[in-house]
């Protein structure tokens, strides 16, 4: 990953805000304002406990970028660190498994979601632009997917297995 | 107990009807306050008046136990609703017991009939399962499968539909989209292929 500016912590929208399900525009990755998204995303996925991703949609942003960090997470297989992609598209994705995946714009729920559990995907990183091939498993390949669905204006919630998919998230108090 | 009455009364036309009281079924609803040991007395209890279980679906809806079981027993509505009486004796349970005419049918659709999961997800407000249910309606659809949960401000639908052939999915799926911008909420419909394996 190419060096970021420092990233500002921004506000995460909700469902049902409209932005969510408004599928992301095509950008350029070496745009100063895109460059600063991507370091802003970072900083805020890093200072929410429990997130191993964040796209720019659920900042109020419907543009085609979005942070992965699964480090240290207890499901994670192969692990690329922390890292921003832009204009992401899915290359391959095979084994699909049902997992259950939660969603901090989505936070009174989490959802049953079968998902592919090998992943290529491929997309621009920003600052140099240059376009990377990120080929990956489990954890991270949900992940992903879930953040690339953002960037497509898709939550969870539009991938649920069924009537009874959707659970009340636990609370831990 | 004039509710208890009335289900006894119920329970005789319907076997009357069947003709076969040997294979009585009885639907036993359960709704109140949730707590462990809930499913393990009421299952001992059926199967202390010889009941054996059928299908049953049993979920927690903002924290209210609701179930509902289907149970094939010899035994008539009054003996079981005594049977199961312990369990609502403390007032936090409402249990009902009625029979219901023994189907064949699993309620599976049959081979000419094609299966969909519509998806609702947007601001809650008054009217949007009526809405979108009255749409599955028009295009003669049948719900078989319903979930739907309130989050802080998000209502979500989540519904398996049943199409008998001859009804385009495509025209479901336009009045669908068109209902959905009216009530500003998301919405899909997509196919629910079987994988026989």
């Amino acid at each position: 990953m190419p060096d970021l500016p420092v990233g500002s912590i921004l506000q995460v929208v909700r469902a049902p805000h409209p932005v969510l399900a408004t599928a992301g525009i095509e950008v350029d990755p070496r745009d100063p304002a895109i460059v600063q998204l991507a370091a802003d995303l970072l900083a805020t996925q890093v200072v929410s406990p429990g997130c191993v991703g964040l796209a720019a949609q659920q900042v109020g942003v419907a543009a085609r970028v979005f942070s992965v960090d699964v480090s240290g997470h207890p499901k994670t297989k192969i692990c690329h660190g922390a890292f921003v992609l832009c204009n992401a598209v899915i290359e391959s994705a095979t084994r699909k498994e049902r997992g259950r995946e939660g969603c901090m714009s989505v936070p009174d729920f989490t959802g049953d979601v079968a998902r592919a559990r090998r992943l290529v995907v491929r997309g621009q990183l920003p600052v140099t632009g240059e376009w990377v091939t990120i080929e990956t498993d489990g954890f991270e390949a949900v992940a992903l997917q879930h953040e690339i669905d953002h960037t497509d204006g898709l939550v969870f919630l539009d991938r649920v297995a069924g009537p009874h998919a959707v659970h009340p998230r636990r609370t831990y108090l | 107990m004039t509710h208890t009455a009335k289900l006894t009364a119920v329970s005789e036309t319907r076997s009357e009807t069947s003709g076969h009281p040997e294979h009585h079924v009885l639907a036993v609803t359960v709704i109140g306050d949730d707590r462990p040991g809930i499913i393990a007395e009421l299952t001992a209890a059926l199967a202390s008046v010889g009941g054996n279980l059928e299908d049953s679906t049993m979920t927690l809806l903002r924290g209210h136990f609701a179930m509902v079981v289907l149970a094939r027993t010899d035994a008539t509505v009054g003996e079981v609703e005594v049977a199961l009486a312990p369990l609502g004796e403390s007032g936090e349970l409402s249990v009902d017991v009625r029979a219901v005419r023994t189907r064949e049918a699993s309620g599976m659709p049959s081979a000419d009939h094609s299966a969909y999961l519509l998806r609702v997800h947007g601001a809650d407000r008054p009217g949007i399962v009526a809405a979108m249910a009255g749409v599955v309606a028009q295009h003669h659809g049948n719900i078989v499968d319903l979930g739907t949960r309130l989050g802080t401000d998000l209502y979500i639908l989540m519904a398996e539909v049943v199409l008998p052939s001859g009804v385009d999915p495509e025209l479901l799926r336009s009045d669908l989209a068109r209902v959905a911008r009216e009530l500003g909420v998301d919405a899909s419909l997509s196919d629910v292929v079987d994988d026989l394996l």
